[in-house]
């Protein structure tokens, strides 16, 4: 059911190794199967490479390994996220789409303070479901590489 | 609706192009290659100006420009001698005038002493001969800037019309087109039989009907001209215009003598010009001028080319880029395309592969249109040049005309506006460097004023660009002492001749033992070689002692695509420049040098280059290959630092589309930017100069660069 009343919104649900995550659906451009990336040389680990979006050059970005997962080892039954944010688009490798679900405002929760764990800085509210299951909503910002920082 | 803000950048942009006329216009007077009419151009764009400046308040401009318009319009009316004291006051008007545009644009009010300086110049020029009625106190009012020119009380003309046979037979009729013309402004029509024969003569190949108008209107000549655009052909047409005071009653035939005699205005629309051999008697079909008359007609026409009002249309440099955009997907997936279609091995089918062949022939066509949009001609720049020229030769006292060919050469827009600066960089260089003083040359029996030739044409795709100059050619001894006591060579070094012209470009050389105010400002020729570098470009320089020095810019057609050669890094496929390279070679083991546990060096005429594997570098492999199973690629930077690179292979040569990579991710060490290979892949560009500034800054290579000074 996706409707949009106020306080509402819409989010793509993806997994990665077996937990639940999303992404508000307004930053999402596009999904699409996994392709060979061109590596980046002096990249962080997350930093898969680039592929070409119609011909704009997008960084894909490994979610798992920035969340701390490990590095995946992408096959064909992976997608690439494309998502939209601040005038720049980058991909973010997930191992499936699952979903598209509608959310209330009211429903997210703050993350519990879990120190050390790396997945804790990306994920920005938690929204818990009647049937148990659990959303962990991503930081896009976060997330990215620093435009500034990868220029060393 | 657009607010003023918006009138006033349209009228900045109209001034740049009246200022560039007014400035062609008084090179041309300059060679002496003019007539009134390029005096009248002049004069017109001024005056433009000035009413244009004076609708926005502008009123330093408008004072400045009316004073010079008066001293034009004296030059006009034969009142002034145009003696080279006049014209140098003029090119000098004609530059501060653009300087007071500039001002206006950036809303600089500050005084111009320089300004002051010529209207009192032009005031001496303008003499007792101004009247003082002409101070109009100019009155801010909207107008629509395109409406100028022809801001004009009613014209007349006289208008001669004698249809061919073919005009009838066509079915036009000419009682309709003068009714055409009535709408336009007031008609005086005289029917002239004069050629009509006697009945028993008559035949209908032969009307003699003819009709002379006299025409009054304010109306511009071009709507004149296209009452009458669908029979041209087909008539025997003339439309002079006529001055006021001479035009009362005077209805009389338009003799194509008398028709001549008003030059700049008179338009004429037939191919074949009414010959007074002709006007006797009964015309025959088909075209057949005189032989003088054509040859005057072919000057006139290719004047009029010259001068026709360009047909352009103005359009946002973003728009364009998204187009060439586009085109580089197109030009993408048609690689692409071609590359699916090969997989499947369908290229055998005769359709297939004819299909493909147009798709491609069609890409590449429109690759090129598109870039032909971008595209603009050198003359900007050039037009600039004469300027410093002008301005360098007053800074040093010298002599100094400048000669320029193929302004028409075109390049890439963005490459014309980041020419400038190295251009006027060089062309100061050339007049106080390049040209000797006047004494030296009048010693060396050279005339005293020197020459600086600027051309530019098209060479094997590339755009090549001199910058010549007539002087004593560079002092190498001179030269050579100056590197060796700046430590910028080795004593006692063997260096040919191009060797030491190029110390020139070394950063910190500045030859001249005093500093001049004009080019001794401690930026360089490298400077000039750094920026044309950035363009994808080379210079180069060649001297011949006593007759002068040329240097030689050479540009790729566009900044959006660039040459580079295919190279294979393991399993990644990188693109390096093909600017940078000097060789490839496959190393042989005798060349090769161990130095320390990991240093390996090329021995390479006579030379010791440090190798760089790219694979390990960009961290695509681990362990470093063996040196004898890659290829080495030497290339060298711009401050002549060499480097050879090891890569596994290279597999191709060829044009790729230019991306950033830095939109949507960030600047990456070593790498300019990346591309789309033809399977779809992103591949990236190396950027040579940085891989070898950053490698040979690495311990390991000084102790390299220590041996082979040794």
């Amino acid at each position: 059911m996706i409707h949009n009343t106020l306080g509402k919104h819409d989010v793509v649900v993806f997994k990665l190794a077996d937990q639940d995550f999303c992404i508000n659906i307004g930053l999402v451009r596009e999904i699409r199967g996994w392709s060979p990336t061109t590596m980046l040389p002096h990249a962080p680990d997350y930093v898969r490479g680039v592929i070409n979006l119609r011909g704009s050059v997008v960084t894909v970005v490994d979610l798992s390994a920035r969340l701390g997962f490990g590095k995946s080892e992408p096959t064909h039954r992976h997608v690439v996220i494309i998502a939209m944010h601040e005038g720049r688009i980058v991909g973010l490798l997930a191992d499936l789409v699952s979903d598209i679900v509608s959310i209330s405002d009211d429903s997210i929760q703050a993350v519990p303070d879990i120190a050390a764990d790396p997945s804790q800085e990306f994920i920005s509210g938690m929204i818990t479901f009647e049937d148990g299951r659990i959303l962990r909503k991503i930081d896009l910002e976060q997330l990215l590489p620093d435009p500034a920082r990868t220029g060393n | 609706m657009p607010n003023a803000d918006d009138f006033l950048e349209l009228f900045f942009t109209e001034c740049d192009e009246l200022l560039d006329s007014v400035a062609t216009g008084l090179r041309a007077m300059d060679d002496g290659s003019y007539d009134m009419e390029t005096v009248h151009a002049v004069f017109r764009g001024v005056h433009s100006m000035k009413g244009g400046a004076a609708a926005f308040g502008l009123t330093a401009l408008v004072a400045f420009a009316h004073k010079f318009e008066t001293a034009l319009d004296l030059l006009r009316s034969n009142a002034l001698d145009l003696t080279p004291q006049v014209m140098a006051v003029f090119h000098r008007c004609s530059d501060c005038l653009a300087d007071l545009v500039e001002a206006a644009r950036r809303e600089d009010s500050s005084d111009h002493a320089q300004m002051q300086e010529l209207l009192d110049e032009l005031g001496k020029l303008i003499g007792s001969q101004e009247e003082p009625e002409d101070q109009i106190v100019f009155v801010p009012m909207a107008m629509n800037m395109s409406d100028i020119t022809p801001i004009l009380s009613q014209d007349s003309y006289a208008i001669s019309l004698q249809p061919d046979t073919d005009l009838y037979r066509t079915g036009n009729d000419p009682a309709a087109l003068i009714k055409a013309l009535e709408k336009l402004g007031t008609t005086h029509v005289t029917l002239n039989a004069d050629q009509v024969p006697v009945l028993a003569d008559w035949s209908r190949d032969q009307p003699g009907l003819k009709w002379d108008i006299d025409f009054r209107t304010d109306a511009p000549e071009h709507e004149i001209e296209s009452v009458f655009e669908f029979v041209e052909d087909c008539c025997k047409l003339s439309i002079t215009a006529v001055d006021q005071s001479e035009a009362q009653g005077d209805c009389d035939i338009i003799r194509p003598s008398a028709a001549a005699g008003h030059g700049p205005h008179e338009t004429r629309l037939t191919s074949d010009p009414v010959s007074a051999a002709d006007t006797g008697g009964p015309e025959t079909a088909g075209p057949r001028p005189a032989p003088g008359t054509e040859a005057r007609a072919q000057v006139s026409s290719a004047k009029a080319a010259e001068t026709a009002f360009n047909v352009t249309i103005r359009v946002g440099l973003d728009r364009v880029d998204r187009l060439m955009n586009m085109i580089g997907e197109l030009v993408i997936k048609e690689a692409m395309l071609t590359q699916v279609i090969q997989a499947a091995g369908l290229t055998k089918e005769p359709e297939v592969a004819g299909a493909l062949d147009g798709l491609r022939q069609l890409a590449g066509e429109i690759q090129e249109s598109v870039m032909a949009i971008r595209a603009q001609p050198l003359k900007q720049v050039f037009q600039r040049m004469h300027r410093i020229v002008r301005e360098a030769a007053d800074a040093t006292g010298k002599q100094v005309r400048v000669v320029t060919q193929g302004e028409q050469t075109e390049v890439d827009k963005t490459m014309i506006e980041r020419l400038i600066e190295p251009l006027t960089h060089m062309i100061r260089n050339s007049v106080d460097h390049g040209l000797e003083d006047a004494v030296t040359r009048q010693r060396n029996g050279k005339p005293l004023e020197g020459v600086i030739t600027l051309s530019a044409a098209h060479k094997s795709g590339r755009v090549q660009i001199e910058v010549s100059d007539d002087g004593g050619g560079i002092n190498r001894t001179r030269v050579r002492q100056i590197a060796e006591e700046k430590g910028l060579v080795t004593l006692g070094a063997s260096l040919t001749p191009g060797e030491i012209d190029s110390l020139l470009f070394l950063p910190g050389f500045s030859s001249k033992t005093e500093v001049s105010a004009l080019s001794g400002r401690g930026v360089g020729l490298d400077v000039v070689r750094r920026e044309i570098t950035a363009l994808g470009g080379r210079v180069m320089i060649s001297s011949s002692e006593g007759n002068g020095t040329t240097f030689t810019i050479t540009l790729p057609l566009t900044l959006a695509v660039l040459e580079g050669m295919l190279i294979q890094l393991n399993d990644q496929t990188m693109i390096l420049p093909i600017t940078a390279v000097l060789e490839t070679l496959r190393p042989d083991q005798a060349t090769l040098c161990r130095i320390g546990r990991s240093g390996r060096a090329l021995q390479n005429r006579g030379e010791l280059i440090p190798i760089l594997d790219l694979a390990c570098h960009f961290g695509v492999r681990q362990e470093p290959a063996r040196v004898e199973d890659s290829v080495l690629i030497v290339v060298e930077a711009d401050n002549r630092k060499r480097a050879a690179f090891q890569v596994d292979a290279i597999f191709d040569q060829r044009q790729v589309v230019i991306k950033s990579l830095e939109e949507n991710y960030g600047r990456v060490p070593g790498v300019s930017a990346a591309t789309i290979l033809g399977d779809g892949k992103i591949a990236l560009i190396i950027d040579p100069e940085e891989l070898i500034q950053t490698s040979t800054s690495d311990p390991n290579r000084e102790r390299i660069a220590l041996v082979a000074n040794g």
